[in-house]
């Protein structure tokens, strides 16, 4: 029952090959076996959105995910969005609007803004509200973190415009 | 919440799938979006010895409109819906309706089979299939059938498939021209399961009178239904806000909800009743005054 399966997959643009049980979902897969702790896992039933990670460009709870099915897929996680020396656009908006304080549900929305405005850089505060519905904050009250991604619109409006020329 | 140990293996065709199933006697179950059935899984409601990844299985992810109606393939996502441009007329009340199914991220993953096969009484897919007389395709090992909507659920969570079928496609009947039609429900939080939905629509004849109106509910009972008494008195009739009125007092009448953690079942029954109000005001473009 408790064979092993070896995953091919990419990961935060490197190619990673992992071997885990079948039912390893993909969140505990990047936790434990890769050491991606960035990925949060609060409800493990698709929920709260913690888990949000991006697979092929779209972003998709991990914890429902099994790890075996993300082969041959791209899966990005919060640690590709930038470290602490460098931080990404999401990320030092998130700083200057304060849109975190425990900050648990905070990879799961970076994620999911970055999935969004990655594909929608113009969307609106309704469309914004709408998509973070899916992660639940228990700290902020969300109006710093619609801010936030509000705020970084703009500089993937410019990814956009330079992937346009 | 760690899921119960378990196999897994990725067929690359149908009929390996299908076969697999089969061999072995109900030990196995279909994933595809993995959207239902990892929280069953969770919580070890559900216990299979195999999951068989139909996910990646070629020519189940088509949405196909034509004089025949609109074909969805079984892994066509709620996003696929949500993108498809075409779908806003040639059916709007799919695209509406599919449009508060569950949150961005699950969107992304949920597929339109595994939400038929799964048969939530809540769901969106199984309510505007009913409502729409739509067909649903299944394949086992011995061949093809096609089940009407309407005798796909069986009652909470169940439907009449058998271990080793799985659904291909569902194909909703052509959209007429002109239709008027509208989709409401109430949900807690954006994007959660509803408490309760009304889906209707109907043609107008050239005396202004309504023929063919159709009539579903979802969230109200062990699965989605047709309200086939307010269809009846609204067939042939011109929709007025006395018309609607009546057809909302029926609509409370025809359902039986039960109470759970999410609502009392007299909420449930006087939610039919308002979003059926709402339904037909949007419609037929009535203004009702509310209540005081
Ligand atoms: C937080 C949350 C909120 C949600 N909110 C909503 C909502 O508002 N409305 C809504 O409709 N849904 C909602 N869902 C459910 C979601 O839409 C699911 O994606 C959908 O119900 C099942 O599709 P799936 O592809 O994920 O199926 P899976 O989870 O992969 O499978 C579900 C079941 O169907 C079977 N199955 C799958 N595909 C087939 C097939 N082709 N043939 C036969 N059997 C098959 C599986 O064996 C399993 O028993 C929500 C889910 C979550 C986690
Ligand atoms: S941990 Fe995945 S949604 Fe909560
Ligand atoms: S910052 Fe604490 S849950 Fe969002």
């Amino acid at each position: 029952m408790t064979r092993t399966v070896a995953v091919h997959l990419t990961v935060n643009g490197a190619a990673a090959t992992i071997s885990v049980e079948p039912r390893t979902t993909l969140t505990d897969a990047l936790r434990n076996e890769l050491r991606l702790t960035g990925t949060h896992l609060g409800c493990e039933h698709g929920v709260c959105g913690a888990c949000t990670v991006i697979v092929d460009g779209a972003a998709v709870r991990s914890c429902l995910m099994l790890a075996v099915q993300a082969e041959g897929r791209d899966v990005r996680t919060v640690e590709s969005l930038g470290d602490a020396a460098h931080l990404g656009p999401l990320q030092l908006a998130f700083r200057k609007h304060h849109a975190l304080q425990c900050g648990f549900c905070t990879p799961g929305i970076l994620t999911t803004a970055h999935a969004l405005l990655s594909e929608e850089p113009d969307a609106d505060e309704d469309r914004i509200r709408d998509v973070i519905s899916g992660n639940l904050c228990r700290c902020t009250g969300y109006i710093p973190i619609v801010a936030a991604i509000m705020e970084a619109r703009s500089a993937y409006l410019g990814v956009q415009a330079e992937a346009a020329q | 919440m760690k899921l119960p140990p378990l196999d897994y293996i990725r067929p690359v065709t149908l009929a390996e799938a299908i076969a697999i199933l089969a061999a072995h006697g109900g030990d196995a179950k279909a994933i595809a979006g993995g959207q239902s059935l990892m929280p069953l899984l969770a919580f070890r409601l559900a216990a299979p010895e195999l999951l068989v990844d139909i996910g990646r299985l070629p020519g189940l992810r088509h949405i196909d409109i034509s004089v025949e109606g609109v074909d969805l393939g079984a892994l066509v996502t709620w996003r696929d819906i949500e993108r498809d441009a075409r779908l806003t007329y040639a059916h709007p009340l799919l695209a509406a309706a599919i449009a508060h199914v569950a949150h961005y991220q699950i969107r992304n993953r949920g597929t339109v089979g595994g939400s038929l096969a799964h048969a939530d009484p809540a769901a969106e897919m199984p309510g505007i299939a009913i409502t729409c007389d739509a067909l649903i395709t299944v394949v086992g090992p011995n061949g093809t059938r096609m089940v009407p909507a309407n005798e796909f659920c069986l009652g909470g969570l169940s439907t009449v498939l058998e271990f080793d079928e799985l659904v291909t496609n569902v194909r909703l009947p052509p959209w007429k021209q002109n239709r008027r039609w509208a989709f409401e429900e109430f949900a807690r939080r954006r994007g959660d399961f509803a408490l309760a939905g009304v889906a209707a629509f109907y043609d107008i004849d050239q005396n202004g009178t309504m023929r063919d109106p159709h009539v579903g509910v979802i969230g109200v009972g062990d699965r989605p239904m047709r309200l086939s008494v307010v269809e009846n008195l609204l067939e042939g009739k011109s929709l007025d806000a006395g018309l609607i009125l009546q057809a909302a007092a029926l609509a409370r009448d025809a359902v039986d909800p039960t109470d759970d953690i999410h609502a009392e079942a007299a909420y449930r029954r006087d939610m039919v009743g308002v979003l059926l109000e709402r339904v037909l005001a949007r419609a037929g473009n009535i203004v009702l005054m509310e209540a005081a």
